[in-house]
This record gives C-alpha cells, sequence and structure tokens, in this order.
C-alpha cells in the first residue's frame, strides 16, 4: 500500500465505494462540480438552486423562517403519523387514547412534540410573512407567490383549529364551539347570517340550521361525534393534501420568479 | 409594587392602552415627514437601535417575572396553552426590532449613495453545498432540541373530558383567533368572524397589486423606501392583530370582561350594559317621535353614515388627500385601496365610537341578522 492511499479517511474510502456512488453519483463532494452536482442530483436537495448569492445564506436576511415552517410540516407530518396509530376519533375513546399516549405509549412525547410543534409553526409562518414584507419581496415578480404564500397561512391556520379538537376534552370541544359558531353567521350560507332568509321557497327555508354551512362543517348541529370524524378526516388528510398542493407551488415559484430575492 | 401592579392594571384597559399605541403609532413608525421629525426629536428612533432592544427585553421581561410572583397574573401565565403566547412577544419584538434595525442601517447606506447591505457582486455567488445546506442542517437541530425540550419539559394540555353541559366561562377560541374574538366585542359575527378574515385574507394577498412598487425596490430591508407600506401593515399586523390577541389571552375573564393583569378573575364583575343604536340615538333622543315601524326608514341614518364612509369618503379622499397617489396607480388599484384601508380602520372607528358614545350597532336590523 502507497503512502498516499493510506492516508485515506475512512470517509473517503466510503466515497470511493460502489454502493456510495450508486447513491450519489458524484462522490464526496469535494470540487467545485462535484458540490454543484451534489445539489442537482439530489431530488431534495435539487429545491435548492447550486449557487446563491451571498445574502441570500445569511441568518439576519432570511431568519429561516420558511425553511422552519416546512420543516415543523414535516415534523408534524411524522409525529402525527405515529400518533394515528394509537388515536381512535370516537367520542368514546378520543379523550382515553390522548391520556394513554402520554402515559402507556413508548417515547411519550409524541403529543408534545406535535402540539408544540403546530404552535410554533402558527409562529415561523406568521414570523415568515413579517420577513418577507419588510424587504419588500412581496412586490413584482413575485407578487402570485405572495399570495400562495397567504393562503398557506390561511391553510396553516386551519389545519391548527381542525387539531384542537381531536383531544376531545374541554379546551378542545369550546375552543372548536366558539370558533365555528361564525360559521353560523355566514352571510347567505349561515342561518342566522344576513340574507339567509331570503333563500326561501315559498314558506320553505333553504337555509336553516340543518343545512347551513355550519352544518356542513360539524356534520351536525353541535360539536359531537360526527364533527369529531369530520375533523380528524380534513386535519390527518383533507387539508394536508391542500397544503401540499399549495406547498408545491409555493418552493416552486420561488425559483421560478427568480430565487431568493435581493437588491438589483 | 402594588401601585405598579394598580397602575399596570388601569393601563392596560383597551380603551387606555389601545388609544396610547394608536397615537404612538405613527411616531415609531413615521409615515411621513413631519411624524419622522418628531420621531425624531423624541428619540423614539432609538428604539431601533440596539440599546433599544435590550432595553425592551428587559421591560418585557420584568413583566413576565411581575406576572410569574402575583397570585393572579400567575393563573393566566402559567397555562400551558398560553406558553406561545409568550413565545409570540418575544419573537415578534425581536424580528419587528431586527428588520427595522437592518432598514435604518440600509437607508443610512443609501443616504450615503451606497448599495444596500444586501447587495452583492452577481458574480460572487456561494454554494449551496456546503454553505446553505450545513446552515440548515444545524438550524434544523438547534430547533429540534429546542422543541424537544420544550415538549419535555411542558405537558400538553389536557382539561377534563369534553362536557357538551358545562360551558367554560370564558369560552376562547384557539390563541391565533383571539384577535377575531376580541373583534366580536365590537362587530357582530357576521363581520367579525366572516367578513373581516375573508377581508384580511383578500388583502393581504391585494397588498402587492395594489401598490405603487417596483420590483427595484425589493429585496433589502429599508423604511425609507416603504414607509407608508410599513406603517400600514404594521398597524394592522402588530396592533389590530398580535395586541388584540394578547388582550384575549391575558385581559379578557369570565363573560368576556376587562380584566388588568394583576387583578382577580371575579366572575360575578358587574360591567354595565348601556350601549345604544344609531336610530336610537336618532329617534328617540334628538328627534324624539320614537323608532318608525318600517325597517328601512329606521336604520335610514345608519345605512347613510356606512354609505359616506365606503362610497363618499373615498371620493373625497381622492380629490383632497390621496390625489397624488390616484394619479400614480389609476382609479381601479386606488378603488381596492381605499376600500381594504377603510374597513380595517372600521375596527378602531367603532371600537372608539362604543367607548366614547356606547354605540352599539350603526345599522341595526336584528330581525334580518343585519347589524353593523
Amino acid at each position: 500500500m502507497s503512502k498516499k492511499k493510506s492516508k485515506q479517511t475512512l470517509i473517503e474510502r466510503m466515497g470511493n465505494s460502489q454502493i456510495w456512488k450508486s447513491i450519489i453519483r458524484s462522490g464526496i463532494p469535494r470540487t467545485r462540480r462535484q458540490r454543484m452536482h451534489a445539489i442537482l442530483g439530489s431530488v431534495f436537495l435539487h429545491l435548492h438552486p447550486a449557487r446563491l448569492p451571498k445574502h441570500a445564506v445569511k441568518i439576519g436576511y432570511t431568519w429561516c423562517m420558511g425553511g422552519l415552517s416546512f420543516f415543523l410540516f414535516v415534523v408534524l407530518t411524522i409525529t402525527g403519523i405515529m400518533l394515528m396509530f394509537y388515536y381512535r376519533p370516537t367520542v368514546e375513546y378520543a379523550y382515553t387514547d390522548i391520556i394513554d399516549l402520554g402515559e402507556q405509549v413508548p417515547l411519550g412525547i409524541m403529543r408534545e412534540l406535535h402540539r408544540w410543534g403546530a404552535h410554533a409553526m402558527v409562529l415561523t409562518v406568521w414570523l415568515h410573512m413579517l420577513r418577507v414584507f419588510m424587504t419588500g419581496s412581496y412586490k413584482p415578480p413575485r407578487e402570485f407567490n405572495w399570495g400562495v404564500g397567504v393562503l398557506l397561512m390561511t391553510i396553516t391556520l386551519f389545519l391548527s383549529f381542525t387539531g384542537y379538537l381531536l383531544p376531545w376534552d374541554q379546551l378542545a370541544i369550546w375552543a372548536v364551539t366558539v370558533g365555528t359558531n361564525m360559521a353560523r353567521a355566514t352571510p347567505f350560507l349561515g342561518n342566522e347570517g344576513p340574507g339567509a332568509a331570503m333563500l326561501a321557497i315559498g314558506d320553505i327555508n333553504l337555509v336553516h340550521a340543518g343545512s347551513d354551512v355550519r352544518f356542513a362543517l360539524l356534520g351536525g348541529r353541535f360539536v359531537g361525534e360526527a364533527t369529531l370524524l369530520r375533523f380528524y378526516v380534513l386535519h390527518c388528510i383533507g387539508v394536508p393534501f391542500i397544503a401540499m398542493i399549495f406547498m408545491a407551488v409555493h418552493f416552486w415559484r420561488i425559483r421560478k420568479d427568480g430565487g431568493i430575492s435581493g437588491p438589483l | 409594587m402594588d401601585a405598579l401592579k394598580h397602575a399596570i392594571d388601569l393601563l392596560s384597559a383597551p380603551t387606555i392602552s389601545f388609544t396610547l399605541i394608536t397615537v404612538l403609532f405613527p411616531f415609531v413608525f413615521p409615515p411621513g415627514d413631519w411624524f419622522e421629525k418628531i420621531h425624531r426629536k423624541l428619540g423614539f428612533w432609538r428604539i431601533w437601535t440596539k440599546p433599544g432592544l435590550y432595553i425592551s427585553l428587559v421591560l418585557i421581561t420584568l413583566f413576565f417575572i411581575m406576572g410569574y410572583y402575583d397570585p393572579n397574573f400567575n393563573i393566566t401565565l402559567t397555562k400551558p396553552d398560553n406558553f406561545p403566547i409568550i413565545l409570540l412577544v418575544y419573537s415578534v419584538v425581536i424580528c419587528t426590532w431586527l428588520s427595522m434595525y437592518k432598514a435604518y442601517e440600509n437607508d443610512k447606506r443609501m443616504d450615503r449613495g451606497e448599495k444596500p447591505a444586501e447587495y452583492n457582486d452577481p458574480d460572487d455567488k456561494v454554494l449551496v453545498w456546503p454553505d446553505l445546506v450545513y446552515i440548515e442542517f444545524i438550524a434544523l437541530i438547534i430547533f429540534m432540541v429546542f422543541l424537544i425540550v420544550w415538549s419535555v419539559l411542558v405537558a400538553a394540555p389536557l382539561e377534563e373530558p369534553a362536557n357538551p353541559a358545562a360551558t367554560p366561562n370564558p369560552s376562547k377560541a384557539p390563541w391565533y383567533f383571539l384577535g377575531l374574538q376580541e373583534m366580536l366585542v365590537y362587530y357582530d359575527p357576521w363581520l367579525a368572524g366572516v367578513i373581516f378574515p375573508g377581508l384580511i385574507i383578500v388583502g393581504l394577498m391585494a397588498i402587492p397589486y395594489i401598490t405603487t412598487s417596483s420590483d427595484n425596490l425589493s429585496g433589502f430591508y429599508s423604511f425609507k423606501e416603504r414607509r407608508v407600506g410599513i406603517f400600514l401593515f404594521m398597524y394592522g399586523f402588530l396592533i389590530l392583530w398580535i395586541f388584540l390577541i394578547f388582550i384575549g389571552t391575558f385581559f379578557r375573564g369570565p363573560n368576556w370582561n376587562f380584566f388588568g393583569p394583576f387583578e382577580y378573575w371575579d366572575p360575578h364583575k358587574l360591567v354595565p350594559l348601556t350601549n345604544v343604536n344609531l336610530s336610537e340615538y336618532f329617534w328617540v333622543k334628538w328627534i324624539k317621535t320614537g323608532l318608525p315601524s318600517n325597517i328601512l326608514l329606521r336604520e335610514s341614518i345608519g345605512f347613510i353614515s356606512v354609505i359616506i364612509y365606503l362610497g363618499v369618503l373615498p371620493v373625497l379622499l381622492a380629490k383632497y388627500v390621496l390625489n397624488d397617489f390616484l394619479k400614480k396607480v389609476g382609479p381601479v388599484k386606488f378603488s381596492f385601496f381605499v376600500f381594504f384601508g377603510l374597513s380595517m380602520l372600521s375596527l378602531p372607528l367603532k371600537m372608539y365610537l362604543r367607548w366614547m358614545f356606547n354605540l352599539k350597532y350603526i345599522i341595526a336590523i336584528p330581525e334580518w341578522f343585519f347589524n353593523i
């Protein structure tokens, strides 16, 4: 063995192995070319451009808040999937399953990670919006992506709101009762909304407590079994599905609108 | 100490605290030259310097420490679900400060004729591997550690099992909707719970379409370049959203009555409800004829006021106050801008009408669920 070869570190040897090279074609990214290839060749990293202006990697400029929001979405997805193994969305079991999650289940902080992560995500999304506004990054050509971002913020709040009901404790049902009572007052579509009385055929009201938008949201006239199931499905599948579509558009458009904003 | 607590209780009443911050706001984020002059003279610019941040953080921390050792404030402060609000206060203060600090630095640079600090030579780029992926990786690890420590230390809140028969008092929405719930004090659910949230979403999305922005002014912190925009956005975000959440969390007790932070939440606190509708003011108090039976006639004064506010006022603004802006953006963008602006302003306006004249509704047609 030559002297040079014996100096090869473990990582270098690993990087030259057939397995590594089959996964990451460029090998250990050492040269400029290999490093750019590491980004372009990775399905996960190619969200990023290969090169960035210097200010774009400064935390003082980006605050990392957009990235952290996405990271939290991933954390919440993973912890959420784990919670789904144990949680049953029925009035009979929901509350006791939540207690079991803390007391019986190994790694009993999954619910804490999920709940605090959700609160943190609301915060990071707001702060991301604040940063984008304060740097003027909403301006053309990024105005459409700003709009997508506003929708993503709304979706984040709705995700958090639907999840709020699932523990099925006093905090949950009353917070959701207060929140969904608003839907009753939707103009035309809520039974106590202005204009709803106009939607009638003769004496028959089309919009009443059993057919209005609140009824559709709750699956009933009050927060009950059907609401729990409805919010569970929305929380675990419905809203995340929509969120992922909008996130895909959001990230795609960052690149298409010229990458991260910066002064010309 | 008790005198100080009492003073804080008095000051935090929405009538006083909201007025104070609303009056001070244009001097903290000056939207025009005159405000800028006072802003400099009164030394408010110091808020956006490093000592400004340290002093604000110390004051906030002292307030929370005082609260922690107060038997009444301690109850609301240490509720696990209120912990995110404490995080919210710190992070919003730090982030607002950071953006304004950087904006002022950049404004100074640009006054000297230099480029903003974010400017780079287009040919001098860094590689994402390793310069960005490592930063991301470290940020993720730090944040994950923070989240795990938070989760280990603070158990997620869980109250008694749901009981549809026992309504807690107060019943609060999740904390991020407390700004909307606070609006319910002044507007009916169809406005506070449906129309206004919708307008907030649409209004935010409309921002880049209704402003006079050019793309070469984006991508760096600056206050001077967009001071009116920042003033309006920050008033909406900091005051009408974050501050109302703070009030809703810590200052709203049983029956949604106001309680100072150090006050005991007395469920039997009596607040006289003496609110009067505009129609009653007009027909009963001024003309002294009693309410007419025709609903539209009864509420005609209210309809006229709303039409003046949303229809005539924009025309007057276009003619006398914002004529330069109208020329720049054209009538369509102008109309949307004024409509969103007046909608936002209608919240503080209604607050003051309530506080000063006990005005309940401008238009009151409970028969049709149409109250404004």
